[in-house]
């Protein structure tokens, strides 16, 4: 257990040091910054809620990186499901006056994951069908989601060609949908100014179950053989393209999910500028949560946290709020190559501990 | 010895952390001569071989190297020492060349760019010197695993070795290649070089070694040569006990028939034909071998009858059930059988996976493991538990990763697992490839008590010397056909190995023409 945490724990360490390293060659204080940081981040309530809300999506997006991870396959579609995810729960959460919450709003939140779900099942197939590989195609997608919403609420042309079919005519030419109804949008536990939905028990309720799918299920474990060694998989009568697109159309429903709460809970309508950033961010987030979803949750955390604390620092010392991106990416470097961490540190390689543990077992029941 | 040994190994210990590799192991090789170091997997050769090439560090002990003492803090020093290593696993790069692979850490430049023209030279001038043939322009990924192996003792040659290690060279060779291989390693004595030949296998080390030097849990237990021993001494000197290499069976009392397959036909990944006009029928309570040299269908019939391959053609029969086209999990539920895969790292086991989900890889799903689609993951530990003890896997806990197992309590687990569950027919293929002597003797006596409970076994295997040890009734695989079938009690290794080489004989036993 110990050993898990060591490289994201270090690699975030030394990416705050190389942090504060190019804060002090641009002659700004680091110490000035990081307190600004720690305080816009936890200083106050509103710092607490800011945090919270800036990780719920991330959860969400680093889960779908995750569970697809588990099967051998790297979802960068997170993006595009996100921005799908988004734009058809809006198109349910607008639509539908008087119906009662407790049927419009499950409805929304399943026609986001829907949309995501389909997002991110169609590079699985596709991969399965005509071995197109899954990175190249959810990358491409990520634009046709981003082309795609931004045409279902275009606002039209001055030459009057047609709007796109979720746009508010009341926005007049500012590309954007209405606000979805009351009875879809999800609840706040503390309104604003601090702006906490109930979306954050919905992103927990969804790590539990995954957690419990990929560990305590067969389709779970199908899933991990499948990613470990699909041969294997094979062998053992796991139907491997099955499990492929199913694991992929998982991985899309979650970064769905996010879009979904991050609408139906925040911005309460979608437009083309509340894209996917959270989709790119939700790999470095799986990744430093080393996959797992109890992982994930807390270096969501971690990241929320740095950039609800982004503004304050710039604030309060004056450095750009853009290192903030700088120090993630460096995490994102470290953890991806942990050789360079385990050199620095002089940490054991892995090599040996596995060497001697192979010869330990060579002995050991004799 | 007349001469002055080239290379002494004085008192070596190697101490892991928790573990002693090797304990007070003192060697000396002799120039022009074979050093065989026998030994069951784990017990330390290779340890000592990576001390030697510089790769591990002496706990204590010393090398001495044409007599004088030596530290090797790298396989760089060792080379320098004139110490060359081909490893059971090819340290080649297999989208360069020959030529670029030979001269990889010791590039031979010109003008600044690499001189290709004069190491191709030295290469041909070295394969004509120990007849090692072999093209250097030609890509390795496009070599046979043989030619691999010879490209990898060009190496060593390359960098002026006189000490060749030899680390399970003939693991991943066909008869014919070991026969090969064995005539450069003679041609390399007679040239003077030394050369430690690392294995396991018995017939090996008596055909080949001067003196044979066996190890076990990390000592010397005795040094002995080819005329004194024999193969049953040299088993009880690796296993520390009576090793039964004689496999004891009774006369087989063969039932209904269980697997019929007819007209049979597959392609291979390329989409050439692999298979065809297969006709095979195993019964109930009989073993029969499918003998041939490796890669005349005999890996894609097992695909197919497992159903990881695609049949074209014909008719694939189990217990009754017409399987032909069927999913692998369909023929292992309705079918009743199980699978010993040839590769077991490929297909018989997910390296990450504790000993106890191995155990149940390919039944996971099924009660008590799996209730609805929950893992009971009790069941799970209780099962491996059982097994573990029942089928004598050697290991600290069913909690340790399969990979960390050595490969004869690999193939146990995998053994374990797929006897477990009730079968009519057993698919065993290469069951006991690359393992040692005291795994073979259990596994060979499982199988055989397989049969004896009336259970349809097939038996796959390049060994020769296996398929006769098991089988009741032989057939001959040639090109993607069967081109003879004999009864064991009436056959002859003359015979068979005629038929291996698609020879047919006149015996009316003989169905088959090689396409």
């Amino acid at each position: 257990m110990f050993r898990v945490l060591l490289i994201p724990v270090l690699a975030l360490v030394t990416s705050l040091a190389l942090g504060a390293l190019v804060m002090l060659l641009f002659g700004d204080d680091p110490i000035l910054a990081y307190q600004g940081l720690f305080q816009g981040a936890f200083g106050s309530g509103r710092a607490w809620s800011s945090t919270i809300r800036k990780m719920i999506p991330l959860i969400l997006t680093g889960l779908s990186v995750a569970v697809a991870f588990k099967a051998g396959l790297f979802n960068i579609g997170a993006s595009g499901q996100f921005v799908m995810g988004s734009v058809f729960s809006v198109a349910v959460g607008i639509h539908f006056e008087g119906l009662p919450m407790y049927i419009h709003l499950p409805m929304a939140i399943l026609a986001g994951m829907l949309g995501g779900m389909i997002w991110g099942a169609i590079p699985g197939f596709l991969k399965v069908t005509t071995g197109a590989h899954e990175v190249i195609v959810t990358i491409m997608l990520n634009y046709v989601a981003a082309l795609f919403g931004g045409w279902t609420v275009y606002a039209g042309g001055t030459q009057g060609q047609t709007p796109g079919p979720l746009w508010d005519p009341t926005a007049r030419a500012i590309s954007e949908t209405p606000d979805v109804l009351h009875s879809a949008q999800i609840p706040w536990i503390f309104g604003p100014p601090y702006r906490v939905h109930f979306g954050v028990f919905l992103a927990l309720l969804a790590v539990l179950i995954i957690w419990w799918l990929i560990y305590k299920t067969t389709v779970g474990f199908e899933i991990r053989t499948v990613g470990q060694n699909p041969k294997a998989a094979r062998y053992a009568g796991i139907r491997v393209e099955k499990t492929v697109v199913l694991t992929m159309a998982i991985a899309g429903g979650l970064a769905g999910l996010a879009g979904t709460i991050e609408t139906l809970g925040l911005n309460h309508k979608f437009a083309p500028e509340f894209g996917g950033q959270v989709g790119f961010d939700g790999i470095t987030v799986a990744l430093l949560g080393q996959t797992h979803p109890v992982g994930v949750v807390f270096a969501s955390f971690l990241f929320g946290a740095l950039d609800a604390g982004a503004a304050k620092m710039q604030f309060e010392s004056g450095v750009a709020a853009d290192i903030i991106q700088v120090i993630q990416a460096l995490v994102l470097a470290f953890v991806a190559a942990p050789l360079i961490i385990k050199a620095l540190f002089r940490l054991r390689s892995t090599q040996d501990d596995r060497h001697s543990a192979s010869l330990n077992t060579s002995w050991g029941g004799s | 010895m007349m001469s002055n040994p080239v290379l002494e190994v004085q008192e070596i210990c190697k101490i892991f952390p928790g573990v002693v590799a090797n304990q007070d192991v003192s060697l000396s090789l002799h120039s022009g001569e074979i050093l065989a170091l026998l030994g069951e997997n784990g017990a330390g050769k290779s340890t000592l071989m990576n001390i030697i090439y510089g790769l591990y560090q002496p706990s204590s002990g010393e090398i001495l190297v044409r007599g004088k003492s030596s530290k090797m803090r790298s396989p760089r020093d060792a080379i320098g020492l004139g110490i060359g290593m081909v490893h059971q696993h090819f340290q080649l790069v297999p989208v360069m060349t020959v030529v670029e692979n030979v001269m990889l850490g010791s590039e031979m430049l010109r003008h600044g760019f690499l001189d290709r023209e004069q190491v191709s030279q030295r290469i041909l001038d070295l394969s004509r010197d120990y007849q090692l043939e072999v093209e250097p322009s030609t890509l390795v990924e496009d070599l046979p695993v043989g030619i691999r192996q010879r490209v990898e003792i060009l190496k060593a040659l390359y960098r002026d070795a006189e000490i060749l290690i030899l680390d399970e060279p003939t693991a991943v060779l066909t008869p014919q290649e070991i026969e090969g291989l064995f005539e450069v390693m003679d041609l390399l004595r007679r040239q003077g070089k030394s050369i430690i030949f690392i294995t396991h296998k018995l017939k090996e080390v008596l055909r080949i070694a001067d003196r044979i030097a066996v190890l076990r849990q990390g000592k010397l237990v005795g040094e002995v040569t080819p005329s004194e021993a024999s193969e049953p001494r040299l088993a009880a000197m690796m296993v520390g006990r009576e090793v039964m290499l004689q496999v004891d069976k009774k006369e087989a009392e063969p039932g209904d028939s269980i697997l019929e397959v007819k007209g049979l036909e597959a392609r291979n990944d390329l989409d050439e034909i692999c298979l065809s006009e297969v006709d095979l029928k195993v019964n109930a309570g009989e073993i029969v071998g499918v003998a041939g040299v490796q890669g005349n269908g005999q890996t894609e019939l097992v695909e197919v009858l497992t159903g990881l391959r695609p049949l074209k053609n014909g008719i694939l029969r189990i217990g009754g059930h017409d399987l032909s086209g069927a999913t692998p999990r369909e023929i292992t539920d309705r079918g009743k059988i199980c699978h010993v895969p040839e590769d077991r790292h490929s297909y018989g086991m997910v390296d990450n996976y504790s000993v106890a989900d191995n155990l149940v890889l390919n039944s996971y799903y099924r009660s008590p493991f799996a209730k609805g689609m929950t893992i009971q993951r009790e069941s799970i530990d209780t099962n491996a538990e059982t097994l573990v003890k029942k089928f004598d896997v050697r290991t600290p806990s069913v909690q340790t990763p399969g990979a960390s197992l050595s490969g004869g309590n690999q193939q146990k687990m995998v053994i374990a697992r797929e006897l477990s569950r009730p079968i009519q027919l057993m698919i065993a293929a290469q069951p006991t490839r690359g393992i040692d002597v005291g795994s073979i003797e259990f596994i060979h006596q499982q199988i055989v008590a397989k049969r004896d409970e009336g259970i349809a076994v097939l038996l796959i295997s390049s060994e020769l010397d296996e398929i006769m040890a098991l089988s009741d009734r032989i057939v001959v695989m040639y090109r993607g056909s069967i081109i003879g079938e004999v009864l064991n009690k009436e056959t002859t290794r003359q015979e068979l190995g005629l038929l291996m080489a698609g020879v047919k004989s006149d015996s009316e036993n003989i169905q088959h023409s090689a396409p």
